[in-house]
């Protein structure tokens, strides 16, 4: 295993702010982290980097008290610690800026840091306030309203709060997953005066680039363990892709020919504007799925992925309806019952609450997305027997662990829930079927059966866009794979003339050259 | 000053008070994150039972306290059911007026008829002397003073107090607030016993001063107004007072208008009140911004604690 190299390691006292040794943590089913090393030295910024599900999360989790590990132990300045809670993290100097913040929307800065901090609302804060965002560069008006501040600005006010707290090592979870460039350039420039000033920035992120613009240090995980630990400044994007990923190639499946089918569906110029603060644009997206055709996309959460499953689906209508084409008809401004008549059907990524509804049955659920293609009610009727043999049918075809046809959707597990929700749709037997995050959360047996399903969907003449964030997943299943990266596609590559490490590039916005698209 | 016009005036603020009564509590349960809608039934309770110790006692101090513990115990069923069992804030708020209106028709049977001297008029020394100034500002019964007092109080409270800023965090978001520690159940019990306090002082005005005397189901819909009055205002006690007394300004106003005989169909005039405290509340509360800053975001929603 190389060593760190660290010139501030070796410049400071010799003794790490914190050092964790041997952390592990174990879920039922699953070794989120495996005996992992991890050293943070005053005045460096070290990059945490893994894939989603690698343990990241779950690592700092602990750190900040917010967790318990099972086994191993953590010194600050070279005394053991036990860190029992946020508080405890708080009193010996840890901060952390979580990914997804906890503001009030409708009170000010200024009250919604005081909230945060125990300490009145009064103009002593604000002063504080003022002081540590023109020092380091965080403008903020301590007397604006949350609801009407951006994202970056949203984070700037959890900056600040912790900044306010004097720590000595700053945690950031996927800072910049929320982050415009310019919003991302700024808090670099934050980050690294902070660095100087002798803090410890333990920095969380997926993003190469940017760890090789800011960071001195990386630790890298993958499966919970510790693979590597790397100088990025000295490696590349693509070694460290290759380190973060693995360097195992995925199964491949024999592929089908596929590129003579007709086109089904085709986008052309497909933009939708962000409605809040909180979505993504997406930009001028073109893509054409054929028949028989199975095409990935891949990506990080939340760089518009939801918001390009609802333009696909009508949750959300387009501007121009020839920015979105099935079959052959400009669909761009229809609604979602519209588009699934004429054989456009979606499974969202969000199981219960979105693509099914908790509180009814599984018939009832089959019905409401069904009820058209197949024939599950007449005008202003429902059939409830209908639904119940159709309902039946799923559960029988997909094999999914249930009561019956009557059973609460809430009450099943996530993976035969996923089942039936897929399998509804399948058995619809749609021209063109649309799936995000299919497997997300699902266990292996159940992961395998959904993949098949739909690659015999394919097989028999439909075309199939998945929307994943799990690489192996897009491998194994499509012809083509691309990537969503802040709301623009990359180019669409086959299959066998990528390597993951490569896709890893397109999801981090870099666009591959010497590789035929 | 015109005799008549004086009278008028008079009247106004009486009808104006236990408006701003029963809308000022239902403002801080609001603002808490809690829908009650049980404010008619709350103030039924108050004035039966202020008006039930008023004639056994004589006594107007015991009075208005029997009005305000009466409205407080209502509303801490309210609170148990909604905040510590969970259930629907609306149904129970609902189910709360309906068991008001029959409790206090149930109570008051012995009272029906009977009349009362009403409250006595602060008398304040050399103020109170003073020509018209005197009878207009300074010769109230305590409880027009204390519905200004509760307004400015609130007011303050909201905007100004640390414990007023927990209130509203929690009324925007109780998830972050329990997130940072805020204990969201009891702030949000302290604010619904207020707010049925304050519905009970608006039910005990009606009995003791407004028409003292008890009469079923008297508040006739004011708990309606008084909620709708809080929306309107866009949850700010300044704009609620305004509303309030816009409100009893324009019912009094179409009275003597109908007495004086103009020639419009009397169920115009009665609409009158409703139509103009809308209108004049909605077209200064069209700033967007001001209703994201005030409108408690997690109104009407359970909050299940979670860990």
């Amino acid at each position: 295993m190389p060593e760190p190299i660290s010139p501030k390691a070796e410049t400071g006292n010799g003794v790490p702010l914190v050092e964790m040794r041997g952390i592990s943590k174990a879920y039922p089913g699953c070794l989120a982290n495996d005996s992992i090393d991890l050293k943070l030295h005053s005045g460096g910024v070290h990059a945490l980097l893994g894939e989603n599900g690698a343990g990241k999360s779950t690592l700092v989790k602990i750190l900040y008290g917010l967790l318990a590990s099972d086994s191993g132990e953590i010194h600050w300045q070279g005394e053991p610690v036990h860190i029992s809670s946020p508080a405890v993290a708080r009193e010996l100097g840890i901060a952390m800026v979580f990914q997804h913040f906890s503001l009030f929307d409708s009170l000010n800065v200024l009250e919604n840091i005081a909230l945060g901090m125990d300490v009145d609302a009064d103009d002593a804060l604000e002063q504080r306030i003022s002081d540590v965002s023109t020092r380091y560069g965080l403008p903020l008006d301590p007397r604006r309203s949350v609801y009407s501040l951006s994202v970056g600005e949203r984070q700037r006010i959890e900056i600040v709060r912790c900044l306010l707290q004097d720590p000595r090592l700053l945690i950031m979870d996927e800072p910049t997953s929320v982050l415009t460039p310019a919003e991302v350039s700024e808090l670099f420039a934050t980050l690294k005066r902070l660095a100087e000033e002798g803090m410890a920035i333990l920095y969380i992120s997926h993003k190469l680039e940017e760890i090789r613009q800011l960071c001195d240090e990386a630790t890298i995980l993958r499966l919970g363990r510790k693979v590597a630990e790397a100088d990025p400044r000295a490696e590349s994007a693509r070694s460290l892709a290759s380190l973060m990923m693995g360097s195992e190639v995925p199964l491949m499946q024999a592929k089908r020919q596929a590129d003579v089918g007709e086109v089904l569906l085709a986008l052309d110029e497909l933009s939708l504007p962000a409605v809040d603060n909180h979505d993504i644009a997406l930009k001028n997206l073109h893509l054409q799925v054929r028949a028989g055709q199975i095409v990935g996309i891949a990506g990080v959460a939340g760089n518009g992925q939801d918001e390009l499953l609802q333009a696909l689906s009508g949750e959300r209508r387009l501007a121009q309806a020839e920015a979105l084409t099935l079959c052959g008809e400009a669909v761009g401004r229809q609604g979602a019952a519209l588009r699934r008549q004429k054989g456009l059907c979606c499974v969202p990524e969000e199981r219960l609450g979105h693509a099914a509804v908790p509180s009814l049955s599984l018939s009832e659920n089959a019905f409401l997305t069904a009820h058209h293609r197949k024939s599950l009610g007449f005008s202003w009727f429902t059939s409830a027997s209908r639904s119940r043999r159709f309902a039946r049918e799923i559960i029988e075809r997909f094999n999914v662990q249930c009561h019956g046809p009557q059973s609460l959707a809430s009450s099943l597990s996530g993976g035969n829930l996923q089942k039936f929700i897929v399998g509804r749709e399948i058995l619809q037997a749609p021209r063109v079927l649309v799936v995000s995050q299919p497997t997300w959360g699902v266990d292996a047996g159940a992961a395998l059966a959904i993949h098949e399903a739909l690659r015999e969907l394919a097989d028999q003449g439909a075309a199939v866009l998945m929307i994943s964030q799990d690489l192996d997943e897009l491998m194994q299943n499509c012809e083509y794979i691309g990537a969503l990266c802040a709301g623009r596609l990359s180019d669409f590559h086959r299959v066998q003339d990528i390597t993951v490490q490569q896709v890893g590039l397109l999801m981090g916005g870099e666009q591959l050259s010497g590789v035929e698209a | 000053m015109n005799e008549t016009l004086m009278l008028t005036v008079l009247t106004i603020i009486t009808a104006a008070t236990p408006l701003v009564y029963a809308a000022i509590g239902e403002l801080v349960v609001e603002r808490s994150g809690v829908l009650n809608l049980g404010v008619e039934g709350m103030m039924l309770a108050g004035a039966v039972c202020s008006f039930a110790v008023a004639h056994h006692t004589g006594s107007a101090t015991l009075a208005i306290l029997a009005g305000l513990l009466a409205g407080m115990l209502l509303a801490s069923i309210f609170a148990f059911l909604t905040l510590s069992l969970q259930s629907s804030q609306v149904a129970t708020g609902l189910a709360l007026t309906i068991f008001g209106i029959g409790l206090s028709a149930l109570l008051g049977q012995s009272l029906v008829g009977i009349a009362f001297a009403g409250l006595p008029s602060l008398h304040i020394p050399w103020l109170s002397d003073l020509p018209v100034v005197g009878r207009l500002l300074f010769s109230h019964d305590v409880l027009v003073y204390g519905s200004f007092a509760i307004v400015l109080l609130v007011s303050w409270f909201l905007n100004r107090s640390r414990a007023g800023l927990v209130l509203r965090a929690v009324g925007d978001s109780h998830d972050a607030a329990h997130a940072l520690g805020i204990k969201v159940i009891r702030v949000r019990y302290m604010a619904t016993l207020f707010g049925g306090a304050c519905a009970g002082l608006g039910g005990a005005y009606l009995s003791l001063v407004y028409t003292p005397m008890w009469a079923e189901n008297m508040s006739a819909g004011r708990g309606w107004i008084a909620l709708a009055l809080v929306v309107f205002a866009v949850w700010q006690p300044g704009r609620l007072l305004l509303g309030a007394y816009l409100f009893g300004g324009i019912s009094i106003l179409q009275l003597h208008g109908q007495a004086l005989g103009i020639n419009v169909p009397s169920q115009l005039m009665s609409m009158l009140p409703y139509l103009t405290t809308i209108l004049v509340l909605v077209l200064i509360s069209r700033d967007r911004g001001r209703i994201r800053r005030n409108a408690p975001a997690s109104i009407g929603q359970s909050f299940y604690p979670t860990s």
